[in-house]
């Protein structure tokens, strides 16, 4: 069972009244519960099962504009004053930075919290040992499916107060249902794995069961016996589950630590244009049910929606406390990152997407770790399938694709297929002219 | 010995008792208990960022029969506690039974001291320390515009009580010095990373002020990117260099002998065992058992002994990676390679410190034999798909080749290829085998482990380059 809010607030007095009483002129504490079940099948037969209870506390405490952290899953009385005892001291002699400070008390959430962000249904683990058999079930019936890298369930319940001696002290329950089927597929020596995955805060919101075995299946039929092709300077057009990658690091790049560092390529772009002039891109915390929703960050700052790209232009950064401090702005919320992120729809249709070219290569995978966020440089290794007059012809593996983020952001085109199944979205995108390394 | 149970309300006996009574119908298990201490001070932007301590306890409880494994972990350490999760363990096991396989090799293995890394030096002169890197790393160029340093200690005390109260213990150190600098000249930005650690005390590392060389080579690697062009896109001859580029051996063969993928029959070599997979000469082994590396295990996490293990042998693939789970299934031993990130993560066969042994060609022939191509010097991240066997990595320092020369530096690209078969391409295999600088960290199914890797140089024959200059 996760533990209730009184079990939280008990934790966090006992750590908030030693740090006050041992002379830390502030301090907040975040102290989480919870429990999750994971059931893990392969080919049709349980491969495992794993049960998890978490307890955690951080506790971060000030003296003036010294600061430290302590952090512990060891919630006995005795161990949290031994690590408080320990936070204090390392706190006095950790050096002074002006910008430490609790955040400001006016931009503490208060509010109503109706979001509906917990569902309390549970299944035994007999129910998802049936729901992802289902799942390889069906994606088994496809002739060319012949393993599985494993399927798995998951269902998380976490609970969480966060409190800080300016008097903020709140917190709430939150689910996750989650299934993924991955799958082998084999034809003419050539074998190739591809899933599907689906996560949501309501049990009744996730993928059937059936749509989520024939989607991976079919995802890892199309890669069967691929081509490499020659190195050129092709349009892309990125699968959903690619392009909203995309999102990810123009997040990472327009964050307030970033920018006050200057360690990314959008430094100083606030009020320019960055995509091109259809592209819109939103951080909202507010939809109901939605992955990415949430009430305050972990600050306990109240989230406010964000139009962070507007008609191109980048219009606002993602900014916490101190690193706002050292840029001169407020905090939007965004300590704990973005919420909802999303571009909005695009204006062409997914099938004048693949018409618009002769010759595209559709993205449907990328690996490694090759975006730098300093300088904007892109270079990844991908996998996909080529297009030919508008028709998916075959697919393509063993190739890099590469590019600057300044160039692609400017030369991105919107389908209007979005959807919300993660907390970024992204339609399918169109990037004209990038780099293909291949043979 | 005492053991890590002793501060809580569980007695080893209760433990013992319930661990016996709950695995006796398996074919394997064991209650791992760890108690880890850790603590990380960044300095970034010219202050301490950050000093954080964390103190993490817990226990995870397996039960193994036939290929399921049953698992639960918690933070609660109690008879209640861990009688729900016997309970846990049994409901998903009710309908099999196994054997327990008590027999587990005994070892005085002894690789790394027993010290506490974190308590050996005070907190001041960890502080001074990264001062001082700071100040040298900004007083080399005034081109030097952002500097980042940190310190990470950990102590992780671990014990394994097996059915039948078999108790086996393993207390392992281990830091990480790092350091990141970036440089900015004609509005250009490019960074240079570099790091040093291993299972002994920061003093160990810091000798010589060897912080200034970490300092020296993070500027050098950002200094020689400010400088680079565009690379090449398209299929060519590379030359890796020594040490750390041994991640394409991680990445291209490493992950694919994993036990696990093999057993399961899902990784491209699961069907090549006696089977030529690399150039003669080409020699790979995992090894646990290098004094004081990062990669390093006195036992692994199921309690067995770490080996030097053969992996593949003059061309000809000899063994996989294994864990117990996996070895039993494909009836053969476990070489010691059963590792879990901590208590809250199922054990699965992972890397320990992995190795190409060197051969008898020199870097300087490598390169005069390469008419246009490139020499990665270093690299960041790589990953790899078992099952279609393609593998990436990320220079993070490459030069190209010009008919037997090195030339310029060329700007970050992708490398990749196919590990079954970019062993082939090996031409050449140098005489300067080098370990890394020991700061590896491998990621499988969400678990990150700390490893290590070396090679000597070598020349490849083909692989295909992520640039943008066609």
């Amino acid at each position: 069972m996760i533990k209730d809010q009184d079990y939280l607030k008990k934790i966090a007095d006992i750590c908030l009244s030693r740090s006050k009483k041992l002379g830390s002129t502030d301090a907040s504490i975040l102290v989480q519960s919870s429990v999750s079940e994971n059931i893990n099948v392969r080919n049709k037969k349980l491969d495992g099962s794993e049960r998890s209870e978490n307890l955690g506390v951080v506790l971060t405490t000030y003296l003036g504009k010294k600061k430290s952290s302590i952090a512990s899953s060891n919630l006995k009385e005795s161990n949290l004053n031994e690590l408080v005892d320990r936070c204090i001291e390392t706190m006095k002699i950790t050096p002074e930075d002006e910008y430490n400070s609790l955040p400001d008390k006016d931009l503490h959430f208060s509010g109503l919290k109706d979001l509906d962000l917990y569902d309390e249904t549970h299944l035994s683990n007999e129910d998802k040992i049936n729901y992802i058999k289902e799942a390889e079930d069906e994606a088994f019936s496809n002739n060319k499916i012949v393993n599985t890298n494993g399927s798995g369930f998951g269902e998380n319940k976490s609970n969480f107060l966060l409190a800080n001696s300016n008097g903020f002290a709140d917190g709430y329950k939150t689910s996750q249902f989650t299934a993924y089927c991955e799958v082998v597929s084999k034809s003419n020596g050539s074998m190739e794995r591809d899933y599907e995955y689906t996560s949501k805060r309501f049990y009744n919101d996730i993928l059937k069961p059936k749509d989520l075995g024939s989607i991976a299946a079919d995802h890892a039929v199309k890669k069967l016996n691929p081509k490499k092709i020659k190195s050129e300077k092709i349009s892309l057009i990125f699968d959903k589950r690619i392009s909203k990658n995309f999102l990810s690091i123009f997040a990472s790049a327009i964050s307030s630590s970033a920018i006050a560092k200057g360690t990314t390529f959008l430094k100083d772009k606030l009020n320019q244009k960055v995509f091109n002039t259809e592209i819109n891109i939103n951080d909202r915390g507010d939809i109901k049910k939605a992955n990415g929703s949430r009430y305050f960050d972990s600050e306990g700052i109240g989230i406010i929606n964000l139009d962070l790209i507007k008609n191109g232009i980048l219009q606002d950064y993602l900014i916490d406390t101190y690193n706002g401090k050292k840029i001169n702005r407020k905090s939007n919320g965004r300590a704990s990152g973005t919420t909802n992120l999303y571009f909005e729809n695009g204006s062409k249709t997914f099938n004048e997407l693949i018409k618009s070219e002769k010759k595209l290569l559709y993205i449907k995978e990328t690996i490694g770790h090759g975006t730098n966020i300093i300088n904007g440089d892109y270079s990844v290794g991908a996998s996909g399938i080529m297009i030919e007059n508008g028709e998916f012809s075959y697919p393509v593996s063993e190739i890099t694709i590469a590019g600057n983020l300044n160039n692609i952001f400017q030369n991105i085109t919107l389908a209007d297929d979005l959807e919300f199944n993660y907390s970024t979205n992204s339609p399918t995108m169109h990037v004209e002219g990038m780099i293909v390394g291949g043979k | 010995m005492t053991s890590l149970l002793k501060n809580s309300e569980l007695s080893i006996e209760k433990a013992d008792k319930i661990v016996s009574e709950t695995l006796n119908s398996c074919d394997d298990g064991e209650l791992y208990v760890e108690d880890t201490k850790s603590e990380t001070i960044v300095l970034d932007d010219n202050k301490i960022k950050s000093s954080n301590y964390t103190s993490d306890l817990g226990y995870g409880f397996r039960a193994v029969t036939g290929d399921t494994v049953a698992y639960s972990h918690s933070n609660e350490i109690s008879e209640k506690s861990l009688k729900n999760s016997s309970d846990n363990l049994k409901s998903t096991l009710k309908n099999n039974s196994g054997t327990y396989n008590s027999e587990i090799k005994k070892t005085n293995q002894k690789l790394y001291k027993d010290i506490d890394p974190i308590e050996s030096k005070s907190m001041k002169s960890k502080i001074e320390l990264l001062n001082n890197m700071n100040e040298y790393a900004r007083s080399k160029d005034s081109s030097v515009k952002q500097v980042t340093a940190s310190l990470l200690a950990e102590k992780k005390n671990i014990e394994i009580i097996r059915s039948g109260g078999e108790l086996l213990s393993d207390n392992r150190p281990l830091v990480r010095i790092n350091m990141s600098v970036m440089v900015e000249k004609n509005g250009r930005k490019e960074t240079g990373v570099y790091g040093i650690g291993g299972r002994q005390d920061y003093d160990e590392y810091l000798k010589n002020d060897n912080w200034k060389k970490v300092c020296d080579e993070a500027f050098r690697i950002a200094n020689t990117n400010i400088e680079s062009k565009p690379s090449p896109a398209g299929e060519m001859k590379v030359v890796l260099g020594p040490g750390w580029p041994a991640i394409l051996i991680h990445e291209a063969v490493g992950h694919g002998l994993e036990g696990d993928f093999n057993r399961k029959k899902t990784s491209a070599f699961h069907d090549l065992v006696g089977k030529k997979v690399a150039s003669k000469g080409v020699t790979i082994i995992d090894d646990g058992t290098i004094d004081n590396r990062r990669g390093s295990l006195n036992i692994d996490d199921e309690g067995t002994p770490t080996e030097r293990t053969i992996l593949i042998e003059d061309g000809i693939l000899k063994n996989f990676m294994q864990d117990r789970l996996n070895a039993r299934l494909m009836n053969t031993k476990s070489t010691g390679n059963g590792r879990r990130e901590s208590y809250k993560h199922v054990v699965m066969p992972r890397m320990r410190n992995t190795i190409m042994l060197g051969g008898t060609n020199t870097q300087e022939e490598m390169i005069k034999s390469v008419d246009k191509g490139i020499f990665a010097v270093s690299f960041g991240g790589g990953q790899v798909d078992i099952t279609s066997g393609k593998f990436v990595f990320n220079c993070t320092e490459a030069y190209e080749i010009i008919n037997g020369k090195v030339g310029a530096p060329i700007k970050g690209a992708t490398l990749i290829g196919d590990g079954p078969s970019s062993l082939k391409e090996i031409l050449m295999v140098g005489d300067d085998m080098m370990l890394d600088p020991g700061i590896g960290t491998c990621g499988k199914a969400g678990q990150g482990v700390p490893v290590g890797v070396g090679q000597p140089s070598l020349l490849i024959n083909n692989m295909t380059v992520g640039g943008t200059q066609l």
